[in-house]
């Protein structure tokens, strides 16, 4: 890998940006997605972290959890929105008006 | 900016435990006051761990309380030139928020705001359906009866305001320890003044002369230690982000009547979330960061019926994160953009006290 070399694909994130980051004292996966960005896209994770951890290893970051996965997120697979909603006018009742928290007036 | 082997001094003036925005925006207003003060903020986790990293970053003066307009208000004049005194890409965008009101209740509480913003100086305007569906030609506006829209109001994206303050205080001398835990907090005299001792999980020990609990909706732990009986308690809120799209949606919209906001964020992402009062699961007084098969249906069903196109999209991600709820059930820091007004206040206090 050279420093131009992305370890992220989906959100442009180098090898170069990965560096700065630990330079920066960020040396947990969770940390490193945070600053950089990477794991953030489309494939979230599936493709980068390895490249990553790899590339901590090489850096000869330690620690317990330094490179343990970052959390991962629902859904687990694509779905589209129109089935979810269609899934909870089957499922559910008609969604209960709620106030928001962006709509909350005090 | 923030190490887990940052070291701490054996005594400071404040400890500020939690390194989410909110104690890190005060430790950087207090070192600009006062630089002579030994200040360290202790970070259980990583920076942005908390709600400060887990929020949609909706920036707005449209409050019904006066008080939350001002305060607002004052903190989108700060941010206008943040980005250059944090040196920092805020990804700020104000593209407004646009208020949707689908029953004569939510309509009369526009009605009502309206007036509040205008009576601060808030430059909110009444719209009517057609007018919101010109704004935003997307929308399905069948069922709105009333709209406002305020074009002063925004999104960032939230980390980085979290790594500016950290590292602004962190070159003005605030020592930043992570991933540490405050395990012990009790009263303890030093010097002749009174204080407390702080114990931590690694087994280090300091003593402070005074300590800031800034760590928000999980700040029942802290105070229990204290025998500090408050009644705030954690709201979980869970988020969506999908895949990203060219920009087309220029304002974050809130359908009042349902409780779903949504964005698009700098990155194309829609950025959506709906208010579940029954949260799933939600019963315990300590934070829960789950998520739920019922919010993300109910979210898709009520974005689908305002935002038709939204259809087709795919959520990439969900999360959750807490609001720290008062007995009014008024967040106790109504948002993420309401730091930089608050921690100046925060901080005066400290000076004065």
């Amino acid at each position: 890998m050279t420093t131009r070399t992305f370890i992220c694909r989906c959100e442009d994130v180098t090898v170069k940006d990965c560096d700065a980051a630990i330079e920066a004292g960020f040396e947990t996966i969770e940390e490193i997605k945070r600053f950089t960005g990477m794991g953030t896209g489309p494939c979230q994770g599936r493709e980068c972290m390895v490249p990553l951890c790899t590339l901590l290893q090489e850096r000869g970051v330690e620690g317990s959890d330094a490179l343990a996965p970052f959390t991962a997120r629902p859904p687990a697979a694509q779905i589209s929105l129109g089935a979810l909603a269609d899934g909870a006018r089957e499922s559910t009742a008609i969604p209960t008006p709620t106030s928001s928290p962006e709509g909350e007036d005090s | 900016m923030g190490r887990r082997d940052a070291p701490l001094p054996e005594a400071v003036d404040l400890a500020i435990i939690g390194g989410g925005v909110m104690g890190l925006a005060t430790a950087y207003e207090l070192s600009k006051r006062a630089p002579e003060r030994r200040i360290c903020v202790i970070e259980g986790s990583y920076l942005v761990s908390g709600a400060s990293g887990r929020n949609g970053g909706g920036v707005r003066s449209q409050w019904g309380d006066a008080g939350n307009v001002a305060i607002m208000r004052e903190s989108l004049a700060i941010c206008r030139g943040l980005a250059q005194t944090l040196n920092i890409n805020l990804w700020f965008r104000r593209g407004g928020y646009l208020f949707l009101a689908r029953s004569d209740a939510s309509a009369a509480r526009l009605a009502r705001n309206i007036a509040v913003h205008r009576s601060v100086g808030a430059p909110t305007e009444q719209l009517t359906a057609r007018e919101a569906k010109e704004l935003v030609p997307e929308l399905d506006v069948s069922n709105v009866r009333a709209a406002t829209f305020n074009s002063e109001d925004g999104v960032v994206f939230p980390w980085p305001f979290v790594w500016g303050y950290a590292s602004e205080a962190s070159a003005r001398g605030v020592a930043i320890r992570t991933h540490t835990r405050v395990t012990g907090l009790g009263e303890a005299r030093h010097a002749g003044h009174d204080g407390y001792d702080l114990t931590l999980h690694t087994g280090e020990s300091l003593w402070a002369r005074r300590v800031l609990n800034a760590t928000g909706a999980w700040s029942p732990v802290l105070n229990e230690m204290l025998g500090i009986d408050l009644p705030n308690r954690p709201h979980r809120h869970e988020i969506i982000s999908t895949e990203p799209l060219k920009p087309f949606l220029d304002p974050l919209v809130v359908d009042l009547d349902s409780g779903l906001y949504f964005s698009q964020s700098t990155r194309g992402e829609i950025v959506t979330g709906v208010t579940m009062h029954d949260v799933p699961g939600g019963e315990d007084d300590r934070v829960n960061l789950g998520t739920s098969l019922e919010f993300l249906e109910r979210m898709a069903a009520n974005l689908t019926a305002v935002l038709p196109l939204a259809r087709a999209l795919h959520p990439v991600r969900q999360w959750s994160g807490p609001y720290d709820i008062s007995p009014t059930a008024t967040p106790s820091s109504v948002a993420l953009l309401d730091t930089p007004t608050s921690s100046r206040c925060v901080a005066s206090r400290v000076m004065d006290s």
